[in-house]
């Protein structure tokens, strides 16, 4: 049972692809690649995670109490602004591609046009 | 391609990558049991060193600060793209001129607007001390104003957030941040080097340059949101100013 939320991040990831893939519409296509980005913050806390220990904050508790690695939640921190600033630009392109060819069904834009 | 081919080959091509990532997480240490050496040896010095309570805001503005500066620059530089793609002539008159008529709603909204605000300030100040920092606190503020469009009207949010006003706080949030390193050089220390007083651990006044640093990336992250939020709004406007 150890693995499992290692597990969980691989599934979170591979349902987000097949969002990806199946979608019908562009907005809906962006969540889904936010949701696929999102196993990854799952799987980098994950990592970090330590057995019966806190955050690593220092605050409250003594110095020298276990803790959690702070180094993956800095990254996770910086996953996540990557995350919405590809999520804005993305949507910035749905609404040109929904101005230019009036839908957003990605099986309708076949043939480059321009 | 039809679907059922993509679908059929999606349904090939993803069970074998699954396939492949478990395999290698099967190689990673038990959930739990990391041997954390570089996290170890932060928590071990951040307080010490850099007076920093909050390890996390210590490696994010300091012992990692120069990432933290991509990090920045691509928030930045995001909203410039999402500002070219929707750029486009304007028309004042066309603005959105739907009103929120309910006094309630302008109330309710009015007293979320303020409370996030006041609690976005309170994250971002706290940064280096308890959980929170630029990154976090600026979304939240960027929120009070999204709160201060949904209650009032559009007029009244773009009076409460003028353009040039945005893009100064962004500029100054951006180039902020690579000022701070260069001063730490003319100090005679490597870039980004944490320079200045370190205060008290736990007080507001501590962490030297990582408060500079946390303020910074407040003012970036805060503006740029609001200034996406500003660019998608200005789309809605022009596409109910068309009846579409």
């Amino acid at each position: 049972m150890s693995y499992l939320p290692y597990a969980l991040a691989v599934w979170i990831f591979v349902v987000g692809l097949y969002g990806v893939v199946t979608s019908r519409n562009f907005v809906h296509l962006v969540v889904c690649l936010t949701l696929t980005q999102s196993s990854t913050y799952v799987l980098l806390l994950a990592i970090g995670y330590v057995n019966r220990a806190t955050a690593p904050v220092y605050a409250d508790v003594p110095q020298g109490t276990k803790a959690v690695d702070p180094v993956v939640q800095a990254l996770t921190l910086t996953d996540i602004v990557v995350s919405v600033t590809v999520a804005a630009l993305l949507l910035a392109l749905a609404i040109q591609v929904q101005k230019r060819n009036g839908t957003l069904d990605p099986d309708a834009l076949t043939e480059m046009s321009g | 391609m039809t679907r059922q081919l993509r679908i059929g080959l999606f349904a090939v091509s993803a069970s074998g990558l699954a396939a492949l990532l478990l395999w290698a997480v099967a190689g990673l240490p038990d959930f739990g049991h990391y041997r954390q050496r570089y996290g170890l040896l932060l928590q071990q010095v951040a307080v010490g060193e850099r007076h920093a309570t909050n390890v996390v805001t210590a490696v994010v503005f300091d012992y990692r600060g120069f990432d933290t500066l991509g990090e920045e620059l691509i928030l930045f530089a995001s909203v410039i793209g999402v500002a070219l793609l929707l750029r486009e002539v304007r028309d004042e008159a066309a603005r959105l001129r739907d009103r929120m008529r309910s006094d309630a709603v302008g109330l309710i909204g009015i007293g979320f607007a303020a409370g996030l605000l006041v609690l976005g300030l309170y994250v971002i100040a706290h940064g280096p001390i308890t959980p929170g920092g630029g990154f976090q606190g600026g979304v939240v503020v960027a929120a009070a104003f999204a709160i201060a469009y949904l209650a009032g009207d559009y007029r009244a949010y773009r009076r409460l957030t003028p353009q040039p006003a945005l893009d100064f706080v962004e500029g100054v949030g951006a180039g902020g941040y690579a000022v701070v390193g260069i001063v730490s050089m003319l100090l005679g220390s490597a870039y980004l080097y944490n320079f200045g007083p370190l205060g008290e651990p736990g007080t507001l006044a501590s962490a030297g340059s990582i408060s500079i640093l946390n303020i910074a990336v407040a003012l970036e992250v805060s503006a740029a949101f609001v200034l996406l939020f500003t660019e998608f709004l200005e789309e809605l406007s022009v596409m109910r100013a068309q009846g579409r």
